[in-house]
């Protein structure tokens, strides 16, 4: 196995790992409003957190483009504050990653929120636990499977990534090549024996995530 | 001493409704609240407890004001430190019975957990999750969570309905024990009377959002029937 090939793997496991750890932190307290709170813009941000399912990733990868770009305010910002140029690197690859797969980690979970009798909640306050407390002592262990889920999910559509990593951040190795573009890549070179390689991967570690999402799902009733 | 004057607008399955509530209760009373479905009792216990807010009104206890809608006063239900009994019970799934009432309490008292789950006859069944036990028993794990927590008022929300009739009988006196041991205010929400007249020292009748009779078991219940019979002989 070559050096390019290990590399564009544990590249293609950062921005996947990255991206999931990101929307955990970021998808939960979203999750949470969506599930418990109403507010007058909810079907709209519903709807944006949603987009990505629908919208082909190629006009979401060129909007982000545009929108790195530093004649742009924000990344103008974000090269003036952090000093890190976002269009064709692994930093832009991984913030467009993390709003492609919005809805694949907020779902899950906003569902295994609202799937929660609300008599468990009330009951936790009643006991004089705070809504922090109840959400790490009575949420969060009442739907393990819901946030396996929405992990397994995320991560792998982020594995599987193709339209949105090439427009944002091109075919550079080890920096923005992730598995899905080298197999793209091979096949216009003409190497279909790594273009199988990289397949065979994916292929492998699609069906090892989905067959442990169905297997949870199978036995949901944890308690 | 629980002072109550409210009024809130309930959607029940005969159209809208204004409940209104006025009534005091004394200190360690235990009192139903009377009524056919729909009549306001779960609502009004959920506006005691904090749960639901009510449209008007104020709610005191011991001079403690808990709701007020002029001042605009609404004190959260966990700093109401009332034990609410669901109707479901709302036992926590990933917790055992041991858990589930050592998580009610405020500090740690093992020995406190140990006297409860003696109570209840539950030791046998302490290491035992929700899903494994029956309704009675997962009753007296709900009543025994309640009383962890060392409440000011103890709110039952129709304890007794999911059970069969011995069971019901077996779990009045459950009931009766966790009054006793509190030494407090406790409110439970009923529709049957013969539970009223057993366990309970006043009641409320409630009648489609409104209080149409309040006292004594006995005397609330006869007074009802002499209306229904002087009714009749009327027609």
């Amino acid at each position: 196995m070559s050096q390019d090939f290990i590399q564009t793997l544990l590249l293609t496991g950062k921005l996947a790992t990255w991206t999931t750890a990101v929307l955990l932190v970021v998808g939960f307290p979203v999750a949470y409003l969506l599930a418990y709170k109403r507010f007058f813009l909810k079907p709209l941000v519903e709807a944006l957190i949603s987009m990505p399912l629908v919208l082909p990733p190629t006009v979401l990868g060129f909007y982000m483009l545009v929108a790195y770009s530093p004649q742009n305010a924000f990344g103008a910002f974000i090269q003036h504050v952090f000093n890190v140029r976002l269009a064709f690197s692994f930093e832009g690859v991984l913030l467009a990653s993390i709003i492609f797969s919005l809805p694949f980690m907020i779902q899950p979970l906003q569902n295994g929120l609202t799937s929660i009798s609300i008599s468990l909640r009330e009951a936790s306050y009643t006991l004089g636990k705070s809504k922090f407390q109840t959400f790490f002592h009575v949420l969060v262990p009442n739907m393990v499977p819901s946030i396996i889920t929405a992990i397994a999910m995320t991560f792998a559509h982020c594995i599987g990534e193709f339209g949105v990593v090439i427009m944002v951040g091109g075919n550079m190795l080890g920096e923005t090549r992730v598995a899905s573009i080298a197999i793209y890549d091979e096949v216009q070179s003409l190497n279909y024996e790594t273009a199988n390689q990289y397949s065979f991967v994916l292929f492998i570690v699609s069906i090892l995530i989905l067959t442990l999402i169905y297997s949870i799902n199978g036995k949901k009733k944890l308690f | 001493m629980l002072k109550i004057d409210i009024q809130h607008a309930m959607l029940t399955s005969e159209g809208k409704c204004n409940l209104e509530v006025c009534t005091e209760i004394e200190d360690r009373e235990l009192m139903c609240l009377f009524g056919h479905s729909g009549a306001g009792k779960t609502t009004l216990l959920r506006i005691l407890a904090g749960l639901t807010k009510a449209d008007k009104g104020r709610i005191v206890f011991n001079d403690v004001v808990w709701f007020d809608s002029s001042r605009k006063i609404n004190i959260p239900p966990q700093l109401r430190n009332v034990g609410f009994m669901f109707q479901d019970y709302a036992l926590f799934p990933n917790m055992s019975v041991e858990r589930n009432i050592r998580f009610a309490q405020k500090g740690k008292d093992q020995h406190h957990v140990e006297m409860l789950l003696e109570l209840y006859e539950l030791q046998a069944l302490r290491n035992q999750k929700p899903s494994q036990l029956s309704g009675g028993q997962k009753q007296r794990v709900a009543l025994a969570r309640a009383l962890a927590a060392r409440p000011n008022v103890l709110m039952l929300d129709e304890p007794l309905s999911a059970l069969d009739f011995e069971m019901r009988l077996a779990l009045q006196k459950e009931i009766r024990k966790a009054h006793d041991l509190l030494h407090t205010t406790t409110l439970m929400v009923s529709h049957d009377v013969n539970e009223v007249i057993s366990l309970a020292s006043s009641v409320v009748f409630i009648k489609n959002g409104k209080v149409i009779s309040e006292g004594k078991p006995v005397e609330v219940f006869d007074k009802c029937l002499s209306g229904v019979v002087r009714k009749r002989n009327q027609a």
